[in-house]
Formats: C-alpha cells, structure tokens, sequence
C-alpha cells in the first residue's frame, strides 16, 4: 500500500467536497465512493505525463459516471494537468468544469453524463490499441446504477468477442442509485456471475482498501486473452460520517456546519 | 447506390489506411470485398448500434476515419443519443451510413423505413447531413467525406438505381448540383426522388430547372440564392416526413437570404413531403411513395 495514494484520495475528497460545498452542486456521494480507486489509478497504476495529456502512449481512462466529475477534476489538478486553482471556477459562467465530466478539462478523455457510453467508447479506443500494436491499456470506471443501461451489455459482449485483454472495466459498487438500494431497483447480484458468464476475468476488491486495489489492478494487467472487470465494493459517501451509505448525498450539498465536519473528519 | 458507396470506399481505403468500417451485422453480399482486402479495418460489432457508434467514436479518437453500416433506421435512429453526444460533441471522424432510405424497404414496414433521420440529425451540431440521389453521387460523396474532417451521415438507396449524371468526378461537401437548366419552376430534389423528378415527363415538357441537392447539411445557399433569383417557383421534393427535412432546410435558408439582403423575395414555395404519416401497409417502393403523395 502507498501513503502518497491514501494522502492523495484524502486530497481528492477534500478538493471535491469544497467544489460541491461552493458550488452548491450534486453527487458528492458517488465522488467519494469512488475517490480510493482514483487516488490508486492516478498514483501508480495509469501510466500518464501529465506534462503531455495527449501523449499517444499514455494509458486512456475514461469515467463513464460523469456526474462523479468532481473526484475526477480533483486528482487530475492534484497531478498538474492544471493548476489547482482552476478548481474555483466549478460551475461558473464560462467555465470548462461542467458538473458532468468534460473533455474539454486537460486530462479528461471524453465528456460523459448520459450513462452507459464510456465503456463502448473503451472498446474502440481498446481495438484501436490491438489493431496499431500499441501498448496502452484503457480504464473505464463505470456506476453501478449506470449497468441497467443495455448499451453496456452490448460492450460487454463485443469485448470478449474480440478478446480485449487491454481492457480494463471498473465497477465502483456503492449500491445505491439515484432512487434507491440498487437491489431494490434493478438487481445486480450476483454481478461477478454475470460478468464470469459473459466470459470476462473478473477480480473482486474492496474499494477502500489500496492495498487490495493495486492488487486487483495487478491481476488485471496478467490477464491474457480476455477483457478484466474490477468489481469494487465501496460506500457512497465514504469519508464522512454522515454521509455514508446514504443515497441523500447523491442530491444534497453540504451547509457551513456540515461542511466544516466533513473536513474535519477527512482531514483526521 | 450501396455497390457504388462500397466500391468507392474500396477505392479510397486503398490510398487512405485510416478509413475504417463497421457494421452492425448486414450488407450481407456487399461488404465482403472490403472486409477481405482490409480484414484489419473492417468489422462486425453485431447487432448493437449503440454500442457500434460508441466503438466508431473510440476508434475515430485514436486516427481513424470510421464509417458506420447497417440499415435505414438501425445506425442512425436506435444510436441517436450516441450519435449526438460521443460522435458529433467531440467533433469525430465518423460518418454514419444507411442504406435503405426513405421507403427503400417498403414492404418490410415502418420499422424499416427511414422517413425523419435527415430532421434528426440535421439539428445535431458538426453533423453533416447527405442523400446521394443516384450512384454518381454516391461515390463523389463517398470520396469528399472521406476528407472532410467531422462527422457525417449519409443516406444512400438501396441497389440498382439509375444513373442520372453521365459523369460527375467530384463534389465538395455542402454542393448542389444543377441537372437542367429551365425556366420560372425549379424542382429541389434530395436523396433518391432525384430519379423521379428527372424522368418526369411533365418537368421536361414544362422546362423546369432541376437540381440535386445531395447535402442538406451544410445546404448549399449560394445556389439557393441564385434560384430564387431567376425562378418565381420552387418545388422540393424529399422521402422524408414534412417536418425538419430537405423542403424545411430550403426555406429556412430563404428566410435568411432574404434576411439578409441578399434576395428581395422569397419565390413561391411548394414542399413535396411526405404528410406526417406513417405507412403501415405493403407494397412497393413506388406505390408507398404514391401513398404519401410524394409525385408532381
């Protein structure tokens, strides 16, 4: 385990959570869930130079759970794909930080919002790689709410048919969507069958745990022949108390007090 | 005019080893030449359009030139939101093929018929918007969009269609081309009524102006302007629904001449269209036109 990615995920949630305080914005709840993975990801698995975002070997990720932004911006200002201060203008008048995932943002690949596109994306970006003889990998990190959407299952048949081993699918598996417990609305369970069944090297991780995350990206990268899915179970909202496990912090944004707490908490 | 789009673009990936196709399970008999030569740029995403404009999208971010193949409504209408969002708002190089347009698969019924796709993306930001009106301007299309740097979609017939142009070597995305120059009425055809206007015995004894207008997308207002400046008519004539189609794109791009100055009047406008209907019987290409009214 590394100290600088667990500094840099309590970083994230800190640089998140001042966006949506500020901002008066949504979906601080599934930034959280998924600020671990990002802070192992951008620490020492994706293989990127943030001194030149568009470098074709750099691995590509994509976060297809765009509303999720606010972790994302977050550790790529963290990295120095732009200065940090960038960060004010969330939301603003003229700014590039939409609420929903941007590529206009330096380091994003592609703008997401609308669930279930980026993994379709992957596979292309994935067959590019394979048809060139090019060696980057391509992460999509994708919501749990987000696989009722039939187009993922459309991309995740057509990545084992074509065997797309440098692919590499992430599930941040807080169990909670936008109307409720995601059993209660559509029902995953069992999500690592359905994954095995669609032929796919599937790797179950605690999703807070970074030591157990770099271990899970590990076996992903010696898979050969088929494309690999992290199913990470994780906890919206965590980080703060208050927050986790409850599907509230998927809509509200913190008051003064609140705010203040959060910090507290994550700065412990 | 599908033989003709994929001998072209046979042509052009013989020069061009960017130039990449997908489709989503059909053009069973007319692919293959392509897949065979270019087995490394060619393949089948199955059936699942969305997720086949989503992969076109990915591919086109990594240096291809992606064209996307199936029938009518399937690569267009099932993958709208993909076409919109990961295609034309990241501005990539895809363009959209679909065969079969307008009532092209007449007896196959309204799932199969391709009658408001030209309104729909007409409206999508860097979309360009094509219907070749016979084999000629298939392939001159063909060859212009695969330089054109963007997205594209372009509606092309079925088989077998006639040539109305005795030669036509290229075409610049956005032109229109004047078939026959006549008098007073000029008859506006896009896509494959182009055809019908052309045989129709009434135009030629009347001597109206015919011309094709292949791009509704970007439309080309330069002609536009110089029609309504020596014809006091104009027919246009589309297999399309009457709203947002080609006949919309005319008069919308006359209001803004005349809005700005650059014609006085706005000649009489007639809009051959398909009346905001769908047809749910069978028959032939032919006879479902009749059932829209789309004759003069």
């Amino acid at each position: 385990m590394s100290a600088t990615s667990v500094n840099l995920a309590r970083d994230i949630r800190a640089t998140a959570l001042k966006m949506v305080y500020e901002a008066n914005a949504s979906h601080i709840g599934g930034a959280f869930s998924m600020a671990d993975l990002l802070a192992v990801l951008y620490d020492n698995v994706l293989k990127i130079d943030p001194a030149i975002p568009k470098d074709e070997a750099r691995d590509r990720f994509l976060l297809s759970k765009g509303h999720a932004c606010t972790s994302l911006y977050a550790v790529l200002g963290l990295k120095g794909f732009f200065d940090l201060k960038d960060l004010d203008t969330y939301t603003k008048n003229g700014s590039s930080f939409l609420s929903h995932t941007s590529h206009k943002v330096p380091g994003v690949e592609l703008s997401t919002g609308s669930l279930g596109h980026a993994l379709s994306v992957s596979c292309g970006l994935a067959l590019a790689a394979k048809r060139k003889g090019r060696s980057f990998r391509t992460f999509c990190l994708l919501s749990d709410g987000e696989l009722d959407e039939g187009s993922n299952w459309e991309a995740i048949l057509f990545a084992q048919q074509y065997k797309l081993d440098n692919l590499v699918a992430i599930v941040d598996y807080n169990k909670i969507q936008s109307f409720g417990d995601v059993e209660e609305v559509i029902g995953l369970s069992p999500l690592d069958k359905k994954f095995e069944s669609f032929n796919w090297n599937v790797i179950e991780a605690d999703g807070h745990d970074h030591a157990d995350i770099e271990k899970a990206f590990s076996k992903a990268a010696s898979a050969k022949g088929k494309p690999s899915v992290v199913i990470a179970h994780t906890v919206k909202g965590k980080g703060v108390d208050y927050m986790e496990h409850k599907l509230l912090w998927h809509y509200k944004s913190p008051s003064k007090e609140q705010y203040e707490e959060a910090l507290k908490q994550l700065s412990k | 005019m599908r033989t003709a789009f994929i001998q072209q673009l046979i042509e052009e990936a013989r020069k061009n080893e960017k130039i990449f196709l997908i489709t989503g399970d059909l053009g069973f008999s007319v692919l293959e030449p392509f897949a065979n030569e270019f087995p490394d740029r060619f393949l089948n995403a199955g059936v699942a359009e969305q997720n086949m404009t989503g992969l076109a999208a990915g591919l086109a971010m990594e240096g291809y030139t992606v064209f996307t193949y199936s029938i009518a409504n399937f690569p267009t209408l099932r993958p709208m939101e993909q076409i919109r969002y990961d295609v034309a708002y990241h501005n990539l190089n895809v363009k959209v093929v679909a065969v079969g347009g307008g009532y092209a698969y007449a007896s196959l019924g309204a799932s199969h018929h391709a009658t408001e796709e030209l309104g729909m993306i007409r409206t999508i930001p860097n979309m360009v918007v094509c219907a070749p009106g016979d084999p000629a301007e298939a392939r001159a299309i063909t060859t212009a969009l695969t330089k054109h740097k963007g997205p594209a979609y372009i509606r092309l017939g079925k088989a077998g269609e006639p040539k109305v142009h005795t030669s036509l070597d290229s075409i610049r995305v956005g032109e229109a081309i004047c078939v026959r120059k006549g008098q007073r009425t000029a008859v506006l055809t896009t896509g494959a009524m182009l055809m019908y206007a052309f045989e129709h015995k009434e135009n030629k004894e009347k001597n109206y102006s015919l011309y094709s207008f292949p791009f509704v997308k970007p439309i080309d207002s330069a002609t536009l302007r110089d029609i309504a400046k020596t014809h006091s008519n104009i027919i246009t004539l589309e297999e399309h629904q009457r709203s947002a189609g080609f006949g919309s794109a005319v008069l919308e791009c006359l209001h803004d001449l005349q809005e700005s100055g650059e014609i006085d009047t706005i000649p009489n406008v007639k809009r051959i269209a398909i009346p905001d209907q769908f047809v749910s019987v069978a028959g032939t290409q032919e006879y479902l036109r009749s059932l829209s009214g789309l004759n003069m």
